[in-house]
C-alpha cells in the first residue's frame, strides 16, 4: 500500500508539472492526494483555465484521461464546485479534477466538446444547482422542467412550487 | 404533386417497451428517424436532496429504489463509500454474504433484461422462463433479507443479519440448476435466426464512441473494451475469485446480448467460489461506532453494477448526515448515446436499440 501511495504522489507531481508548463503557475489552485477517495490524485484548477486543462488531461500522452466517469456540482455555500472523476482506460489510472465558481453567478465552461458523456450530467448540475455551462449545445432542465422555480440542491433552497 | 413531410411520433411515457416512464419524441420522415429526443425526469424523486437530511444508515433504503432490479449493488455502493471514508474493516463472513447477494442480484437483473428484451422483440415465452428462474433468486434473497426487491440488507460495516441455516446450501444447489437453464436459453434463443436478424448489426457504435459517451457495463464491453471495475479496480473480495470479463468486438445489440449472457455464467462461477470459501461462522457486522460520522472531506468510489459503473460521492462535514451525496447512476450515462444511435435508423429498430441499452428508469431519474 505504502509503495502505491508513493507512486501516486509522483504521478500527481508529474501531472502538475505538465500542467504548469502549458498553462502557467497561476492556473492551478491546489493539488493533493485525496486519502479518503482511495488515494486518488486531485487537482483543483481556476475556472478560467478549466476547459484548457480538461483538453490537456485528455490528450496529453502521459495522462490520456479519455473516459469521464462522473461530473457533478456541489454547493459549498462560499462557492460552487464542479467535480470530475476521470479515468484513463489505457493507462488504468484515475484523476479527480475540480474547479470552483462564484455562487451567485455560477458559470463554468462546458466540457461536452471534450467528453460527449458530459452532456446530461451538465444538464443535471444546471437543473439542480443552477450552474451554467457555457458552450453546452442543449443546456436544459433535464429532470424538473423549465417552469420549476429555484435550484433544489442549493443549501438555501426553499420550495416555491405548490402542489397542484 | 406527391410530397413527404416530417411527422412527430411520440413514444411513451407509459409504453411497455420503455421499461418505465420514459418518453421519446421521434421526428420521422416515412420510416426513417431524423431526430430523437429523450425526455426523462418522470421518476425523479430527489434522492440526493432527501439524503442530506438523513443519517447514513437511513439512506440505504433509498438506494434500493434507484436501480430496483439489482438493489444489492446499490446498497453496497453507499456502504462502501462510508466504509472507505471511515476505514472500517468488514468481517469476512459479511463480505462473502455481500458478494453472494450482489452476484445473485446480477443474475436476476440480467434475467429480467433477457426476458423483457425478447418480449420487446416479439418473443413471448423467454419472458416466462426468465421470470420463473428470477423468482427463485428473489426467493433466496427474500429469505436472506426479508424483502423481495427493496432488500435494505447491507449495513455500514457488514450486513443486517446472518444468513438463515442452510441458505448457503440452497444457493449452491441453485447454481447448477441455473447453468442448465442457461444452456437451454442459448438453445432456445441465441442461435435463432429471427432473433439474430433483429439484432445483428443493429444499434452499432464504435469503441471510441462508447468511451466518449461514458458508457459502461456491457454497453462498453460489447465494443472490445475490457473494462470491469471488479477486475480493474477490485473492491470487496473480487480479487479472490477466478472469473473472466466477457468482451465482444462488434458493438451491436447482438454483442451486448452475448456479453450479458456470458456475464450470467461468470457470476455463477463467482457465487460457486464464494459459497465454498465463506467461513461457516463469525460476526457479520464489524466494529462500527454507534454514531456514524465520516471524517471531514470527500470520497468517490465506484463498483460494477449489472448496468455498468455505479459510483457514490460523499462530501462530509464531519456530522452524521452527508453534506452532499451524489450517485453516479450508470443508466443515466448509458442512455445519452440514444439520440445518436437512433438518427437515420428505421423506426422498426427503435425498440431493439433502446432495449439493448438496458436501462432502469428509477436509476436514470435518480
Amino acid at each position: 500500500m505504502e509503495k502505491g501511495i508513493d507512486e501516486r504522489n509522483q504521478e500527481l507531481i508529474h501531472y502538475v508539472n505538465i500542467l504548469k508548463n502549458q498553462i502557467g503557475e497561476n492556473g492551478l489552485e491546489d493539488y493533493y492526494i485525496n486519502e479518503l477517495a482511495k488515494h486518488t490524485p486531485t487537482i483543483v484548477v481556476k475556472q478560467e483555465v478549466y476547459q484548457k486543462v480538461a483538453k490537456i488531461v485528455k490528450s496529453h500522452p502521459d495522462m490520456q484521461f479519455e473516459y469521464l466517469t462522473e461530473l457533478h456540482g456541489t454547493d459549498f455555500q462560499t462557492h460552487m464546485e464542479v467535480f470530475l472523476y476521470l479515468q484513463s482506460i489505457s493507462r488504468k489510472r484515475s484523476l479527480i479534477l475540480k474547479t470552483k465558481t462564484d455562487r451567485d453567478q455560477p458559470i463554468v465552461a462546458s466540457v461536452t466538446s471534450i467528453w460527449e458523456g458530459a452532456m446530461w450530467p451538465e444538464c443535471e448540475a444546471y437543473d439542480l444547482l443552477g450552474i451554467r455551462f457555457e458552450g453546452h449545445p442543449n443546456l436544459h432542465r433535464i429532470f424538473l422542467g423549465e417552469d420549476w422555480k429555484g435550484y433544489p440542491l442549493r443549501k438555501d433552497y426553499k420550495d416555491e412550487n405548490p402542489l397542484k | 404533386m406527391l410530397r413527404t413531410e416530417e411527422m412527430i411520433l411520440n413514444v411513451g411515457p407509459q409504453h411497455p417497451s420503455t421499461h418505465g416512464v420514459f418518453r421519446l419524441i421521434l421526428k420521422i420522415d416515412g420510416e426513417i428517424i431524423h431526430e430523437a429526443t429523450p425526455v426523462i425526469g418522470y421518476l425523479h424523486r430527489g434522492t440526493e436532496k432527501i439524503a442530506e437530511d438523513l443519517q447514513y444508515t437511513q439512506i440505504i433504503p433509498y438506494t434500493d429504489r434507484m436501480d430496483y432490479l439489482s438493489a444489492m449493488t446499490n446498497n453496497y455502493v453507499i456502504c462502501h463509500a462510508v466504509e472507505t471514508m471511515m476505514g472500517i474493516e468488514i468481517p469476512e463472513r459479511a463480505e462473502y454474504l455481500r458478494v453472494i447477494a450482489m452476484e445473485l442480484g446480477r443474475v436476476a437483473s440480467h434475467l429480467v433484461w433477457w426476458g423483457t428484451y425478447l418480449l420487446d422483440l416479439g418473443s413471448q415465452s423467454p419472458f416466462l422462463y426468465a421470470f420463473r428462474d428470477r423468482e427463485m433468486i428473489i426467493n433466496l434473497l427474500t429469505e436472506l433479507s426479508g424483502a423481495r426487491l427493496t432488500f435494505n440488507y447491507m449495513r455500514i460495516g457488514g450486513v443486517k443479519w446472518d444468513a438463515p441455516d442452510g441458505w448457503i446450501k440452497k444457493v449452491q444447489e441453485f447454481v447448477p440448476y441455473m447453468r442448465r437453464q442457461l444452456a437451454g436459453y442459448h438453445e432456445l434463443v441465441s442461435g435463432n435466426e429471427i432473433f439474430i436478424s433483429r439484432v445483428k448489426g443493429v444499434g452499432k457504435y464504435t469503441k471510441n464512441d462508447a468511451i466518449a459517451y461514458s458508457l459502461s457495463g456491457a454497453n462498453l464491453r460489447s465494443t472490445g473494451v475490457s473494462w470491469d471495475v471488479r477486475k480493474n479496480d477490485p473492491y470487496s473480495l473480487y480479487d479472490r475469485f477466478d472469473f473472466d470479463v466477457p468482451v465482444r468486438q462488434e458493438g451491436d445489440a447482438l454483442a451486448r446480448y452475448e456479453c450479458r449472457m456470458a456475464e450470467i455464467d461468470q457470476s455463477l462461477k463467482i457465487i460457486e467460489q464464494a459459497c465454498e470459501q465463506i467461513p461457516s461462522k463469525g460476526p457479520v457486522l464489524g466494529k462500527v461506532p454507534r454514531m456514524i460520522r465520516p471524517p471531514k472531506g470527500e470520497t468517490f468510489v465506484r463498483i460494477e453494477s449489472p448496468r455498468g459503473e455505479i459510483g457514490c460521492y460523499i462530501a462530509s462535514d464531519g456530522s452524521k448526515e452527508p453534506y452532499r451525496i451524489k450517485f453516479r447512476r450508470p443508466s443515466f450515462y448509458n442512455l445519452q448515446i440514444l439520440p445518436k444511435l437512433l438518427k437515420g435508423e428505421n423506426i422498426a429498430n427503435v425498440i431493439a436499440i433502446l432495449g439493448a441499452v438496458d436501462i432502469v428508469l428509477g436509476e436514470v431519474d435518480g
